[in-house]
């Protein structure tokens, strides 16, 4: 009862693995979060994601790990939440719907200061949408993926390769910072299939759980670790949230991954993630070959967002921006109004509910923009 | 160079083996590629297509208005896609089971017998080998040895079978016509 | 001529958007046959589960409620409660009941909601790819259970209708096969009972239907069906395990 075997499912333990490969983006982001030293998976089935459980319970054994299929997207963030109060560093993913089910457990996480990845692979929405790719959940990642006002770094990758990059980097900035990060990669990325180069194996990441979560809270005193972000005391609360708004404040000097691409001359400035930022890249081709002198500042930190690179382009050059998003309504446009003042104009351009933005249709706002700038 | 790609056909005509092998190729020729498939929401057994590019330099827009070349299975994929293919481009037809009726004079039309060729080998199921090996042969994309490199790797071994696979790629070189 | 065949008008004219040889299309027909025999068209509310039964939404000529994953026994109280006067049925895969919306079965049938549930058990997760479900047999293999599934690590099927059997509300409880024409018959006498149940106000009807999935089983849709009876039949006996009306 078995389907032909995926031609592109990568052997298991196989040798050489600096060689360039050609992978599917969900199982390459599978592999690096193992390669990364993640020894813990649970998920739910979700299109367009699915190849990630997969490739995990296939994999996750023969690496020594846990592979677990929750009876639901809370019960795995769940699991996920239970593995690292006892020191384990542990991925789950899923799609906009489930990710809705997960904002619960991530708060939870994030509340108890404990580290997790989680990815997002972004299908059409809202409610359950198309199960096609796009770039819908911006706003909820970078602004509340949960309730009661906690932020976690956002990592969106426009190649398979920068998949790889991210999540394994994601691992180490949620060890680092004690808090979940957030791959936010959309559904063309995790299904289009890429050269790669994968990187060096780590250990499996375990960390030091005493005193964690509950630094500043141990009701008990001594030899017992309470891991909740249930405090109760409103002090101790305030004390965690006045701590978590500090290491905002760090991200945004330390985390800031951005992009620029040919800025230096540029006059007309797309700002753009994922895989729209690859239609731009292509439709920048075309349109300096009319003689139009386009650039893109491509953020690749949603959150912290690139503020200061949108800051600092010369506001006599530049005569507009382009928000460049799958989804409609655009949904950066405040983040990229708010760091510009509005002494840019911005327009956006977009497809969405799972339809793929080419360059054509980016050429085209492009010089619709610049037409109506001239009235 | 860069050549954009559009297969399709029915779910089962290895349109996504076509995609994926032309991609393989040009990983291992140490060429950039992309390969997309396109899925719906269920596995219907209905149509099928996937995007292809394969380039020297860095890929940019993973699906673009208009492609190089469409690579049609059937005579649905062939009318849906049509009017994707760009001027001056390339319609490669399955003329097993789809006809040419003419329907623009702007694009250049190849021919191959896939289905009925694949039976002369011996295995239907090669008809998908055959047509990449009409495309290289049309394109130039990737070479004969690259190709079988690639199908050795990812279809299998066992000597029948790599014979099979070999023959398939060889008479879709060979027997690849372009219309007038 | 006497016309012996008609399309139920309870079905839009649509072609079957499930795989070629998949009962859910059977399961589509029964009700829909019902709902004209019962002269429930216009009064009927389908509230599908998010899998390959929300391709109902296409098919049944009737009001249509999709339900967020495995939230459907409570949007159908909700519909059937707002509505005491109408028809309500879910229409649930095995994934949308018995894994992420078992506390929504549990409680909808322990508050005896007088709605219908229509279970399709296949085994698997059929839309998302074939997935392990909590209805997987052991042994059986799926694309997150490579080796076949492994009770030591992901436990037994889980039987619907024995768990809810431990309940007092429940009015009507019952597992048919959709393998075979007489299965099928029994399967809609079952529904017709279930549908009957409720518009005389009893309560909670729960009906329980062993389907396949061609595709991911990966086998031919005959197939499937020897396969049901050599080995889902076996797990998950048929018959009635609650009936209120007696
Ligand atoms: C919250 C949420 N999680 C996951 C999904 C993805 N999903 C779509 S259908 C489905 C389940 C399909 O299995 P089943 O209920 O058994 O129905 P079948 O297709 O087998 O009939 C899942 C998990 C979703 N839509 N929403
Ligand atoms: S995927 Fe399976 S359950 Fe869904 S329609 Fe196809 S055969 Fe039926
Ligand atoms: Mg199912």
């Amino acid at each position: 009862m078995t389907k032909s075997r995926d031609p592109s499912a990568l052997p298991a333990g196989k040798e050489g693995i600096m060689e360039r490969q050609f992978l599917k983006g969900n199982e390459a982001v599978a592999e690096a979060a193992i390669l990364a030293g993640c020894r813990f998976f649970a998920g739910y089935p979700i299109t367009p994601q699915n190849e990630i459980p997969e490739y995990m319970s296939r994999r996750m054994p023969a690496a020594g790990g846990v592979f677990l299929q929750g009876e639901s997207e809370t019960a795995s963030v769940c699991m996920v939440y239970g593995a690292a109060s006892v020191g384990t560093l542990a991925m789950t993913s899923s799609s906009g719907p489930g990710i809705s089910l997960k904002a619960e457990g991530i708060s939870t996480l994030a509340g108890a200061c404990l580290p997790a990845v989680i990815v997002n692979v972004m299908r059409g929405g809202p409610g359950l949408g198309a199960i096609q790719a796009a770039q819908s959940d911006y706003l909820h990642a970078t602004k509340a993926l949960g309730h009661g006002g906690f932020r976690v770094i956002v990592l969106a990758p426009s190649t398979v390769q920068e998949a790889i990059d991210l999540t394994y980097k994601a691992f180490g900035l949620a060890v680092q910072y004690r808090n979940p990060v957030m791959v936010l990669m959309d559904g063309w990325i995790g299904s289009m299939m890429e050269p790669v180069t994968l990187p060096e194996a780590k250990e499996p990441v375990t960390f030091s759980y005493t005193g964690w979560g509950a630094k500043y809270f141990n009701p008990s005193g001594v030899g017992v670790n309470v891991v909740t972000s249930c405090l109760l005391e409103p002090e101790y609360q305030e004390l965690l949230n006045i701590r978590a708004g500090e290491m905002y404040e760090e991200w945004k000097e330390k985390e800031v991954l951005a992009e620029e691409y040919l800025l230096e001359d540029a006059e007309y400035v797309i700002v753009a993630y994922g895989t729209a930022a690859r239609a731009a890249r292509t439709a920048i081709g075309e349109l300096r070959g009319k003689g139009i002198r386009a650039g893109m500042i491509r953020p690749i930190s949603l959150y912290p967002f690139p503020v200061e690179h949108l800051k600092r382009l010369d506001r006599s050059r530049v005569k507009f921006l382009l928000d460049t998003e799958m989804t409609l309504p655009v949904q950066m446009m405040d983040d990229i109004r708010l760091a510009v003042a509005d002494a840019i104009p911005v327009h956006s351009c977009g497809r969405s509910g799972g339809v793929i933005l080419t360059n054509e249709e980016i050429v085209e706002a492009v010089e619709l923009a610049i037409a109506k700038e001239a009235r | 160079m860069e050549k954009k790609i559009t297969v399709a056909g029915f779910g089962g005509q290895g349109v996504m083996v076509i995609g994926q092998m032309l991609g393989y190729a040009s990983c291992k020729a140490g060429r950039n590629a992309l390969f997309l498939p396109k899925y719906g929401p269920e596995q219907r057994g209905g149509t099928a297509n996937c995007s292809v590019t394969i380039s020297d330099g860095e890929i940019g827009a993973p699906v673009s208005r208009y492609v190089d070349t469409l690579i049609a299975m059937n005579q649905p994929s062939l009318e849906k896609f049509l009017g994707s293919v760009r001027p001056g481009g390339i319609i490669l037809l399955n003329s097993s089971l789809c006809r040419w009726e003419g329907k623009r004079t702007d694009v250049r039309v190849a021919e191959i017998q896939a289905d009925a060729i694949a039976l002369e080998i011996g295995s239907p199921k090669v008809a998908n080998i055959v047509v990449i090996g009409a495309y290289i042969q049309l394109s130039g994309a990737l070479s004969e040895q690259e190709m079988l490199d690639a199908i050795e790797e990812k279809l299998g071994k066992r000597p029948e079978l790599l014979e099979m696979n070999r023959k398939a790629l060889r008479t879709g070189m060979e027997r690849v016509t372009l219309k007038e | 001529m006497e016309k012996i065949y008609e399309r139920p008008k309870s079905l839009t004219d649509r072609g079957l958007a499930y795989c070629p040889g998949c009962l859910h299309g059977v399961a589509t027909r029964l009700i829909a046959e019902l709902l004209d025999e019962m002269d429930q068209r216009t009064n009927a509310v389908a509230v599908l589960a998010v899998g390959c039964g929300t391709l109902g939404m296409f098919h049944f000529n009737t009001d249509v409620v999709v339900s967020p994953h495995g939230r459907t026994p409570a949007v159908a109280t909700g519909a059937k409660r707002a509505a005491p006067g109408k028809l309500v049925f879910s229409y649930q895969g095995d994934g949308d009941l018995a894994a992420i919306g078992m506390a929504e079965i549990m409680h909808a049938a322990n508050r005896g909601e007088n709605f219908t549930v229509i279970f399709i058990n296949n085994s698997t997760y059929g839309m998302t790819g074939g997935q392990m479900a909590p209805t997987t047999l052991v042994g059986q293999k799926a694309t997150t259970a490579p080796q076949g599934r492994n009770p030591a690590e992901t436990g037994y099927p889980m039987k619907m209708c024995e768990i809810l059997s431990q309940l007092e509300a429940p009015k009507y409880i019952a597992r048919f096969a959709l393998d075979c024409p007489a299965n099928i018959l029994k399967a809609k006498k079952g529904i017709r009972k279930a549908f009957g149940m409720q518009m005389a106000g009893k309560g909670f009807t729960f009906v329980e239907l062993l389907s396949n999935c061609p595709t991911n089983w990966g086998m031919p849709a005959l197939e499937c069906m020897d396969w049901m009876r050599e080995n889902t039949m076996k797990v998950f006996p048929l018959g009635v395990f609650r009936d209120g009306d007696e």
